[in-house]
């Protein structure tokens, strides 16, 4: 579903790269978490999917299509394809719920019938059934992030993009956040989440793929943050296969089932 | 429902800035008003032209008492030289450029002098003898008159020749320095309105730049995302011009047609409805100015 072959991204010559020649694919229907310190290239790595910004070389492939080569007239058409979430939510304040979510159909030119019949459905599948009429102002964080989470999904796009959706949540609130998204990911939409949230990655217990300074440093599948480790990281560096034992424990993998 | 979303964001556009909107509307509207008075002037000379043209002529005035020019050192005309004269104007050479002519008397000159200006009292001061005899030529191509003017002036008893037409083109240039001022203030004007079309726009889009950063996420075509800005410029400038068109008209109707006609009765003033077919021009440069501005600017502030 996306594919990056040997992709590097310089914003600033004197710099060094914030993508230096990263190849990796994400495969339909997966669920990825990018983790990384600030400026490991996260943010980068998305803007990329959604052609933000062009790679300096390499290609970016999302469903099929080189990104780069589209025209820019084709490039709304490939971002219907793709939904984004924030850590900070977007919410338009002066709409309802229900505006905030059909606002996403009506500027692609979906009928009105379509929008009122589509909206419900996908504010009971972030579990905000009944509160359309609500405006963002009056919800707590979690609820305007499930918001922005129907929004991202109201197009029924084949990718999800999570740039730390539960940034600004408390650890509870976000376990309720990552239950919505793996229940998108369970109806075939691929999730990459960039996050920090180490319990999170934990006790999800999908692929993880580790950026530093801009290169992939680890790619596991059901693996753990172990990033925060600071004895384990030097000696890890290319080296994915200690990791793969702790993914492997019983105990990590029993420990949270959602 | 694509089209009831863009006139929704239009509305709400024009709403929020309605202040900007405004000074829009009142930029566009004085710089097309200028522009629109520069036009009617060059519908007025075209008018006047086409209207004296027909009528002015060249006039060869005779000699009379106390004339000093050099062809009259012999005293008055006498009606041997004038008829030499009227036979020069009806032999081939000189035939062919005119159209008709006719001979104008002292009487008849003193006539017409006291039409011309019943209200002075320079009237009673002036008496026949002292207006000169004339003849009265229409030409059939007034730019022949030098010929004529060649022809005539040495011959005895020929005091002058004088081409009324000289005196029109006088008042044109006049006109035409009007309607060139008139222009130069438009083309200041419209500096004005471009640029402040260009930052009400801009002012526009950093106040929705949330739903246009949305838009753009969630896939809107550049189109639906441009659109609404583009158009509340367009709206602002073609309701300028339509203040325009209306100011002209009134300007044609109350003013030339009430008050300038009454006193100029022998002119002929352009009607409310020749100005108004400077209108769809007007509104079509707003179109222009205001789309021009509004793509140029979004062009720069609104990624998509």
């Amino acid at each position: 579903m996306i594919r990056f072959d040997n992709v590097t991204m310089v914003y600033d010559k004197k710099a060094r790269p914030a993508l230096d020649s990263v190849s990796i694919e994400i495969q339909r229907g997966e669920f990825a978490f990018l983790v990384g310190p600030s400026g490991s290239g996260k943010s980068t790595f998305l803007r990329l999917v959604l052609r933000e910004d062009r790679a300096t070389s390499g290609s970016v492939f999302v469903a099929g299509q080189n990104v780069a080569k589209l025209s820019s007239w084709r490039v709304p058409r490939l971002r219907r394809g793709i939904g984004v979430v924030f850590q900070d939510f977007r919410l338009l304040p002066q709409k309802t719920v229900f505006a905030n979510v059909a606002f996403a159909m009506q500027v692609i030119g979906k009928n009105r019938s379509v929008i009122r019949e589509t909206v419900p459905e996908v504010l009971k599948t972030v579990g905000l059934e009944g509160m359309g009429h609500r405006m963002p102002h009056e919800l707590s964080g979690g609820e305007q992030q499930r918001v922005a989470i129907a929004r991202a999904v109201v197009n029924r796009p084949g990718i999800l993009l999570a740039d730390e959706p539960t940034g600004n949540l408390d650890p509870t609130t976000s376990q309720g956040i990552m239950q919505v998204l793996d229940k998108i990911n369970q109806n075939g939409t691929t999730v990459v989440m960039a996050t920090h949230d180490d319990d999170i990655v934990n006790s999800m217990r999908k692929r993880v793929i580790e950026l530093g300074s801009g290169k992939i440093v680890r790619d596991e599948a059901k693996a753990l943050y172990t990033s925060m480790m600071p004895a384990v990281r030097p000696s890890h560096l290319g080296q994915p296969a200690p990791s793969r034992e702790a993914v492997g424990s019983p105990a990590g993998a029993s420990e949270e089932e959602i | 429902m694509r089209a009831a979303f863009v006139l929704g964001e239009i509305a709400g556009g024009l709403r929020r800035n309605l202040a900007m909107v405004v000074s829009v509307i009142l930029v566009t509207f004085v710089s097309l008003t200028f522009v629109g008075a520069a036009g009617m002037l060059q519908l007025q000379i075209n008018q006047m032209k086409g209207y004296w043209y027909d009528r002015v002529q060249v006039a060869i005035f005779l000699c009379g008492q106390g004339s000093t020019a050099a062809g009259c050192a012999s005293g008055p005309v006498t009606p041997d030289q004038q008829k030499a004269i009227q036979a020069l104007l009806d032999s081939p050479a000189v035939a062919q450029y005119v159209n008709d002519y006719h001979y104008e008397s002292q009487n008849e000159a003193y006539q017409h002098f006291k039409e011309q200006f019943a209200n002075s009292p320079i009237v009673d001061s002036v008496t026949p003898d002292q207006l000169p005899a004339s003849f009265r030529i229409n030409l059939k191509d007034p730019e022949k008159y030098q010929i004529i003017s060649e022809t005539f002036s040495s011959r005895p008893g020929v005091e002058t020749v004088i081409d009324q037409r000289q005196l029109l083109e006088r008042l044109f240039s006049v006109m035409n320095g009007a309607s060139l001022v008139a222009i130069v203030i438009a083309g200041v004007m419209i500096v004005c309105a471009i640029l402040l079309i260009g930052t009400t726009i801009r002012l526009s889009a950093f106040s929705r730049r949330r739903e246009t950063g949305i838009m753009r996420l969630v896939g809107a075509s550049k189109l639906v995302i441009q659109l609404p800005f583009v158009l509340e410029g367009v709206i602002a400038a073609v309701i300028g011009a339509v203040l325009a068109s209306a100011t002209l008209w009134a300007v044609a109707k109350f003013f030339l047609g009430d008050v300038l006609a009454k006193q100029y009765p022998d002119t002929a003033f352009i009607s409310p409805a020749q100005a108004l077919m400077l209108s769809p021009l007007l509104i079509g440069l707003g179109v222009v100015l205001a789309g021009s501005a509004s793509m140029l600017t979004l062009r720069r502030y609104l990624k998509v």
